[in-house]
């Protein structure tokens, strides 16, 4: 009937005084906490059942399963039962004349899509504070936020069809000043370019909201008080909005940086093709490549797991940095 | 969250510019910053405006590259094209059944862990949350998970596409801090004062009051089912099981690398090829349509989303 009684009224006597009398000692010890706890709350444990077992399932067992790093792996042996093969895999790879090549590429590609997607959202976001409320800046709001929305899939086709040689735009445009035609996805050496921009072009309006909610939460006494001593609005965004989101663009840049070799594998082999490959093909997809489309499974989870492990020690190295240098930084 | 909403009604009304009078220098800025917006709305509405204004043309039209900002010679025979195609329509069907029953599923899971998450007598929390922060920061790769769903009996089945990437943490970070903030203790207290159960609790007065919560992580699962091929591309095989990011792959960009079938005679070649052209066009439009639908609508709750995130990273 009543909840207070239920869980009294199962446990043996002992337990029992426990559970009404209200114990003197402010804090029992964690033990007790944990057993009683699982006692009053058990339906709350059973909650969690099921999403605990998902990331077991999905998260946890395929970190185990990357021990076929190490070995030589059959699918009949599965990963526990195939031979050990020490570092073999890693060796092979570094030995790879590939290796070089795939390291460039992924750290080239991503260093350039953080440094150029970093500062433009700021950009837009003081822009966008700077005007007033309105229409216009609603729907320019709206217009830039939408790409965020479009599949990669979508996006790239997009780039495609824009860039392309006979129907695209941007060569009936740069036509216009007499330049020849040019097949921008089948020269290399713009691969990165347009990587970058259309991640620009997809991302900016999503990222520029972010910094409009922390331009947002700084105080306007501070801006009165700049006013009234007679900062122009330019001196005002130097010395009251970019210090104001300032921690927040170290987040985003520490996470940004900490992700660089986990580059988005989706995108780059969209936009991949037979004649840019020689840089468009970065870490991920040469692991999708080897593992799926040659089934070396082994050799594929080693290189997965190079880049893991790098991409990890990016991940704190500049989380410590940032916090040194700025004192501000992801918490733990 | 709602300090944030409070501070952006605050600085739009501006109090200082009504008290001082602009400088001159700052009109001339203020122009500055409008004319590099404007240059920011064209830069991104006009491939936008492009891509629809072409897959309303004619074969012939779009194939000249004649079309830029406004349809030429109006037609919408891609469209009557694209919705003929069997591959196509299986795509649409599939992709809202992935996106519908992976939203469910993932929306009940998501609920289900961070709910307990987000309370304080449930003990192990901490372990818990560092276990699935962890997984944000590690994994173990792509062929290690395929094993996985491989020894599971899921390749090849709908069940790929929903159950590898059911939970996000983030979104369990947005729904255990929302929980955390909205819920009182003492709420708690006085409906177990009441007879209420930890479950009754959850279902009868926790989520009628997360209803924006749920909505917003929701809407979030639901987009990135629809948007998502990768999933698709590593575990399926069989094409009538293919969502229509895939089926887009496949006619989009595939095609432009490859160039199209040659078992016709040159005209119908011709005519074959002006219809793929303008049928890419189409298939974008036709794709995004239901995502943009929605946008305007869930943009800001999508916002909100990311800044109750964002309190805590």
């Amino acid at each position: 009937m009543s909840a207070t009684l239920k869980p009294a009224a199962p446990p043996p006597a002992p337990v029992r005084r426990e559970a009404v009398q209200p114990t003197p000692i402010p804090r029992p010890s964690r033990r007790t906490a944990a057993r009683r706890s699982l006692r009053r709350h058990w339906q709350l444990y059973l909650l969690v059942v099921v999403p605990l077992a998902y990331f077991v399932i999905f998260k946890y067992i395929p970190i185990a399963n990357a021990v076929i790093a190490f070995k030589n792996y059959t699918p009949v042996k599965g990963p526990w039962g195939s031979d050990w093969v020490g570092l073999r895999n890693f060796e092979l790879f570094f030995a790879n004349p590939v290796f070089w090549t795939l390291v460039k590429n992924t750290f080239i590609l991503a260093a350039y899509t953080v440094l150029a997607s970093f500062p433009i959202p700021i950009i837009l976001a003081i822009a966008l504070n700077e005007i007033r409320n309105g229409r216009f800046k609603k729907i320019t709001q709206l217009v830039t936020y939408a790409p965020y929305f479009i599949s990669t899939v979508v996006v790239v086709s997009m780039t495609i069809l824009v860039l392309s040689p006979r129907l695209g735009f941007v060569n009936d445009a740069i036509g216009l000043f007499g330049v020849p035609a040019v097949d921008f996805l089948g020269n290399p050496d713009y691969f990165r370019h347009i990587y970058v921009w259309s991640d620009v072009w997809q991302t900016t309006g999503y990222s520029a909201v972010i910094y409009l909610a922390a331009l947002a939460g700084i105080d306007p006494a501070l801006h009165e008080s700049a006013t009234i001593d007679g900062a122009t609005r330019l001196q005002r965004i130097w010395h009251v909005d970019l210090p104001g989101i300032m921690p927040t663009a170290v987040i985003i840049l520490v996470l940004g940086v900490g992700n660089i070799m986990s580059i988005g594998f989706e995108k780059a082999f969209l936009l991949q093709n037979p004649l840019n490959l020689a840089q468009s093909e970065i870490i991920a997809t040469y692991v999708y490549k080897t593992g799926l489309l040659n089934g070396d499974f082994s050799m594929a989870t080693a290189i997965g797991l190079f880049n893991s492990v790098i991409n990890l020690f990016l991940l704190v190295g500049v989380n410590f940095a940032a916090k040194r240098i700025t004192g501000n930084g992801l918490r733990s | 969250m709602t300090i944030s909403l409070q501070g952006s009604r605050r600085t739009t009304q501006r109090p200082e510019s009504a008290v001082i009078a602009e400088t001159r220098t700052d009109t001339i800025f203020l122009f500055g910053v409008k004319i590099m917006l404007w240059v920011a709305l064209i830069l991104v509405a006009v491939p936008l405006i492009y891509i629809v204004a072409n897959s309303f043309s004619s074969a012939s039209a779009v194939s000249a590259g004649r079309v830029l900002l406004w349809p030429v010679e109006p037609s919408v025979q891609a469209y009557k094209v694209a919705f003929g195609d069997p591959q196509i329509m299986q795509g649409y069907l599939n992709s809202f059944i992935y996106a519908i029953g992976g939203t469910l599923i993932s929306v009940t899971l998501t609920i289900a862990i961070a709910y307990p998450l987000s309370r304080r007598t449930f003990f192990g929390r901490n372990v818990i949350m560092s276990l699935l922060i962890f997984t944000m920061l590690f994994s173990g790769g792509l062929i290690p998970t395929y094993l996985v769903v491989q020894d599971l009996g899921m390749l090849n089945t709908r069940w790929a596409m929903v159950i590898p990437s059911a939970i996000g943490v983030w979104q369990v970070i947005i729904a255990r801090t929302f929980f955390r903030s909205t819920i009182p203790d003492e709420l708690y207290e006085a409906a177990t004062i009441d007879g209420a159960s930890d479950l009754r609790f959850l279902w009868s007065i926790v989520l009628p009051l997360s209803k924006p919560v749920i909505a917003v992580i929701a809407l979030m699962y639901a987009i990135f089912q629809w948007n998502s091929y990768f999933d698709a591309l590593v575990y399926l095989k069989d094409p009538s099981l293919y969502p229509l990011q895939i089926v887009l792959r496949n006619v989009l960009i595939l095609n432009t690398v490859t160039g199209g079938s040659t078992t016709q005679n040159l005209a119908q070649q011709l005519e074959q090829q002006q219809l793929a052209n303008v049928l890419k066009y189409a298939l974008i439009v036709i794709s995004s349509l239901p995502v943009l639908i929605i946008y305007p609508f869930v943009a800001r709750h999508f916002t909100k989303g990311v800044m109750v995130g964002a309190v805590k990273g």
